[in-house]
């Protein structure tokens, strides 16, 4: 009896399984190799990377909510530069594709961090944060109006052939409104959700537990919003979706492929059990072989709703 | 490595802190002193993650429950602080967790033979406990043990029975000398002043004293750090300490889980 075929294809990015890692829960990925093997994985998608170096946000950074945490983390990172001497050294050793995830504070920084990564062989493709803030433009989060979205993503387009991928936040009033703009403006596929803005509070010190004040809510206390939001953007756009928010497990993961979605990316679950990407591939597998599926791709967006 | 322990016993030591002492598997990694392990108390989504604690000894007992009639084992101290450790303490033998470990850099033991003195309290004893053992095979050892009062004053004994001299103090003088730890190990280092290294564990503000007095006397001092945990493993940034060279513009942030939590402290920014 032949395996099931778990391969999926994202925008020309070939992967072995649907599971991917999100960015901020991996590192560059050395930090996982004494843990699992990364070539049982379908991609590595890196921790966000900017221009400069960011020094991210003062601690407390991290707190536990029920079934969850918040992170306010600032998208610390060694930047480009350190990135391209230091980090892709080890990735181009590992045989499973490698996506960058990207931001920038203006639109020309995200053009020139794209412009840099666009010659890069080793990356296989490029997932754009844009639930960052507009620096120039007053502080609006790009991610949150749909024609600071298209603006962001058309000049990527612009500066890219690689594929494209762009990361949704889910702080917004109608997420399929900026799924389409971003698809006009040439996004090749989308990844949702983001981490949704929370906020925990020490009652002692009658002060906010996080030095940010508020932090992105992850683990899997979001995922019914997220399963929400990937069926919605699926039914609506015709671009790949991959979906996050909560996977902790196959039967997780699976249901966002029953949303809609083509591919998921496991975060959180990754600081419960460093192996839990591994084993999520091979038990999602096990399903399938269980229940005579032949392969994963017949099972995407075959929720009957 | 991650794998599952079973609980052996877990005893209340003192009101609110807890001895708790767990199998590691036969070809479980060598545990160096100052490392830690990260413990999911409960196999469940609340609460979601794991918790550090300090490996406080690895001792391998007699038993019969394994072919080779002895069995390794993993030793921590906790204090029961939130849910996490509610959790833990309410466990019993023949329970079972999930622990990564061991992680971590743990404390530089090569040195001279010089004398050596550890200060910390609470459960900043248990590392110091497991280093005290490795040290004494080669080098006379002191132990300056504090606390608020006298039950932050844990496993004296323990400490005793290795041959260390220990000086106990507490805040409010209900146990040894009344005062701060950092008071009476500065009292001694002026009358003793060639000590080869200060190993310190405790709270951020006890061991800034420590590496001020240790920096005075241009005695090497090594310190572990505590810090709210998501991964463990250097990933997820949540645990991160600023080193001496940090700017804004420059950063240089170290991971307490994985360029710790054993620095030495002129590494670090005390500010």
């Amino acid at each position: 009896m032949t395996r099931p075929d778990m391969s999926v294809e994202i925008a020309g990015i070939k992967m072995r399984n649907p599971v991917m890692t999100a960015s901020g829960t991996f590192g560059y990925g050395s930090e996982f190799v004494d843990y699992m093997n990364l070539e049982c994985i379908g991609a590595i998608i890196t921790k966000g990377l900017s221009l400069r170096p960011k020094a991210g946000n003062r601690t407390p950074r991290i707190v536990e909510t029920p079934a969850g945490m918040l992170n306010a983390i600032g998208l610390q990172n060694v930047g480009i530069e350190a990135f391209i001497k230091g980090k892709i050294p080890f990735l181009r050793t590992v045989d499973t594709p490698v996506i960058v995830n990207l931001y920038g504070n203006s639109l020309e920084e995200y053009c020139e961090l794209t412009d840099r990564l666009d010659k890069i062989v080793e990356v296989a493709g490029l997932e754009v944060n844009i639930s960052c803030p507009n620096v120039r433009q007053g502080g609006i989060v790009f991610g949150t109006d749909p024609k600071a979205a298209y603006e962001v993503v058309k000049l990527v387009r612009e500066a890219t052939i690689k594929p494209l991928i762009v990361k949704l936040s889910p702080n917004v009033t109608d997420i399929v409104e900026i799924a389409h703009a971003c698809a006009q403006a040439g996004a090749d596929a989308l990844s949702l959700i983001n981490t949704l803005t929370g906020m925990a509070i020490d009652l002692q010190k009658r002060r906010p537990v996080l030095a940010n004040v508020t932090g992105g809510l992850s683990g899997p206390a979001i995922k019914p919003v997220a399963l929400r939001m990937v069926w919605q953007v699926a039914r609506a756009v015709e671009l790949p979706v991959i979906g996050i928010g909560g996977i902790t497990s196959a039967t997780d993961a699976l249901e966002f492929i029953v949303a809609g979605a083509t591919a998921i990316q496991v975060g959180t679950a990754s600081f419960l059990d460093p192996s839990a990407t591994q084993t999520i591939a091979r038990d999602m597998e096990d399903y399938l072989a269980e229940y005579g599926i032949n392969g994963i791709r017949e099972m995407i967006g075959t929720l009957e709703a | 490595m991650q794998f599952k322990a079973m609980v052996l016993s877990n005893m209340e030591i003192s009101p609110g802190y807890f001895r708790m002492r767990l199998t590691a598997p036969r070809d479980t990694e060598v545990c160096l002193p100052g490392q830690f392990l990260m413990v999911k108390v409960r196999d469940a989504f609340d609460p979601l993650l794991r918790r550090p604690f300090g490996i406080f000894d690895m001792p391998t007992i007699d038993s019969e429950n394994t072919d080779t009639g002895r069995q390794s084992c993993l030793e921590i101290l906790y204090k029961v602080v939130g849910k996490g450790t509610r959790v833990l303490a309410a466990l019993h033998h023949g329970d079972h967790l999930d622990i990564l470990g061991p992680l971590g850099k743990g404390f530089d033991t090569s040195g001279r033979g010089g004398e050596k003195i550890l200060v910390g309290g609470g459960v900043g004893l248990a590392p110091l406990y497991y280093l005290a053992r490795r040290l004494v095979t080669n080098s006379p050892v002191r132990l300056f043990a504090g606390g608020n009062n006298r039950e932050d004053i844990l496993c004296i004994t323990e400490f005793e029975r290795l041959g260390i001299e220990t000086y106990v103090s507490t805040d409010d003088g209900t146990l040894g000398e009344q005062g701060v730890v950092t008071a009476v190990m500065a009292r001694y280092l002026s009358d003793h002043p060639s000590i080869e290294t200060i190993y310190a564990c405790g709270p951020f503000p006890m061991l800034k004293a420590v590496s001020r007095i240790a920096e005075r006397h241009g005695i090497t001092c090594q310190v572990s750090l505590e810090a709210y945990m998501a991964c463990g493993v250097g990933a997820c940034l949540g645990c991160v300490l600023k080193g001496r060279d940090h700017t804004e513009e420059i950063p240089d942030y170290r991971c307490v889980c994985k360029d710790g939590p054993v620095f030495d402290s002129l590494e670090l920014l005390w500010d």
